[in-house]
């Protein structure tokens, strides 16, 4: 009994970090990882500026205005983002064909372009929210000296409250960009060939059930937390200069 | 006493402003400040003295009331108050210049995007203002840089650079460190010698007997006394006022 029980476990730690698909199944992962960044950053970057409509949409007076930001807002922010995507991906998107076409001969536009603007709409929701933080960070008496000056509220923002609040919104906007990273796994779910579909495929094509994973774990973690860190250390540096 | 217009340049009338139906800061505030006046704002904390600073500029919209400046009501909605703002300049407690502009660009922004001025001829002006209050060398400074008192001298000339009408001081030294105190209000001594029309709420109660023409006491959102400042002192009438100087003074 007790020896087959052992050989077992031995061969599970085997399997475990039998990593001897790497040599056939590398391209996978690197254009998984590729894949994977170019739609974090890409969702967060396409985000800002529908972002800072609906921060300031959220900030006026106009209630109309406001609950219409504030209901996008809960929306997006309160369903989880692998029902969004299905149903921007799938559901929209079978009604908008995207032709065929690859950049980087791996990323099919057919299938990034649905994809990133799925999360893009799911990151303005986060970044609008960041934003309007950031906007209501900055000192009251700064709006309020601009528009004594005779300033309009569009210049007020524009010259004197934005260029501050880009200082507390900067690292809020990394980290989201940080969990958009891991956040975007999900599109492997639904087909994208980024990092998770990589770790998936390969684990479905050499019965390997945890090591593709284990990779794709370390991966994540090789790109999040160095970039969690840069940014604390960002942030700090950039405090130091604050006290005006 | 200056020689004053029969018209009030700003004309303040039945003013209230409540904040929440029950907390009133101004009521039935009534108030005719002409061309060229020294008026200053004393009163207790809460009593409402600066709300009605800034409602003459409409940085607190009143609930009730008027607010004519040089002929308009511009407490009514459809007044664009963005062009009589460019006309009353503001200075405030804790300075608020822009901590990521240099002096100049602080003293340049409104000019040249507010008044289409060329930057060129902003400069100038600015030059020519940061002179007057001993700040040339400072133009090129940040915020940051500079002292409590050279900061609020800085707020000064920024308001001046738009060539304002009339000029707003929100308790402008009460943030200062003493020794600052005296280079601020020299420079608004200066600014009234210059026939300036000044609106000033303060603490500052050797200021208000030596440069202001008249006096005005508020309490609970009440305008109470509103005289000349030999009077005020020496003649108070109402005993809110009298208690007041007799523990301020």
């Amino acid at each position: 009994m007790t020896p087959v029980v052992l050989s077992t476990f031995g061969t599970m730690v085997r399997t475990m970090f039998d990593f001897s698909f790497l040599p056939g199944y590398l391209p996978y992962f690197t254009q998984g990882v590729a894949y994977t960044l170019l739609l974090a950053l890409g969702a967060v970057l396409i985000a800002i500026i529908p972002a800072l409509g609906l921060a300031l949409m959220r900030l006026s007076k106009n209630k109309f205005i406001n609950i219409i930001a504030g209901g996008y807002i809960a929306i997006f922010r309160s369903t989880p983002l692998y029902v969004q995507l299905s149903i921007i991906y799938l559901g929209v998107f079978s009604m908008i064909k995207i032709p065929t076409f690859y950049i980087f001969g791996f990323v099919n536009i057919a299938m990034f372009i649905p994809g990133i603007i799925s999360l893009a709409l799911n990151s303005a929701a986060y970044v609008a929210e960041i934003i309007r933080g950031g906007i209501l960070a900055v000192d009251q008496g700064q709006g309020e000296a601009a528009r004594s000056l005779g300033l309009t509220q569009g210049q007020s923002m524009r010259y004197v409250v934005l260029p501050q609040a880009i200082k507390n919104i900067l690292p809020s906007l990394a980290n989201e960009l940080i969990t958009m990273i891991k956040e975007s796994s999900l599109c492997g779910a639904i087909g994208m060939y980024e990092l998770m579909w990589a770790a998936k495929t390969v684990g479905g094509a050499t019965f390997l059930t945890m090591s593709p994973y284990l990779l794709a774990a370390a991966v994540y973690f090789c790109i999040n937390f160095p970039a969690g860190k840069i940014i604390e250390l960002l942030e700090r540096r950039m405090r130091r200069g604050d006290h005006r | 006493m200056a020689i004053t217009d029969n018209t009030p340049i700003i004309s303040v009338k039945n003013l209230t402003k409540r904040f929440t139906p029950k907390i009133c800061a101004l009521n039935d505030c009534n108030l005719d400040i002409y061309k060229g006046q020294v008026v200053v704002i004393v009163g207790p904390s809460g009593s409402g003295k600066s709300t009605l600073l800034r409602s003459l500029n409409l940085l607190e919209v009143p609930t009730e009331g008027e607010i004519i400046f040089d002929g308009v009501n511009i407490a009514d909605k459809n007044v664009d108050i963005n062009l009589h703002r460019q006309r009353m300049g503001m200075v405030f407690q804790h300075f608020n210049l822009f901590p990521h502009m240099t002096v100049m660009e602080n003293l340049t922004l409104a000019p040249t995007k507010v008044k289409n001025m060329p930057l060129e001829e902003a400069k100038a002006l600015a030059r020519e203002l940061l002179k007057k209050v001993g700040l040339a060398d400072r133009e090129d400074a940040y915020p940051i840089q500079l002292s409590g008192g050279q900061k609020q001298r800085i707020a000064i000339v920024r308001a001046l650079c738009m060539q304002p009408d009339v000029m707003l001081f929100d308790e402008p030294t009460s943030a200062l460190d003493p020794e600052m105190v005296g280079e601020v209000l020299q420079v608004m001594k200066d600014l009234a010698a210059e026939n300036m029309t000044m609106v000033v709420v303060t603490h500052e109660m050797g200021f208000a007997r030596e440069v202001g023409e008249r006096v005005i006491f508020m309490d609970g959102g009440h305008i109470l006394e509103d005289k000349a400042p030999q009077e005020f002192f020496t003649n108070p009438e109402h005993p809110r006022l009298q208690l007041f100087l007799s523990k301020v003074l």
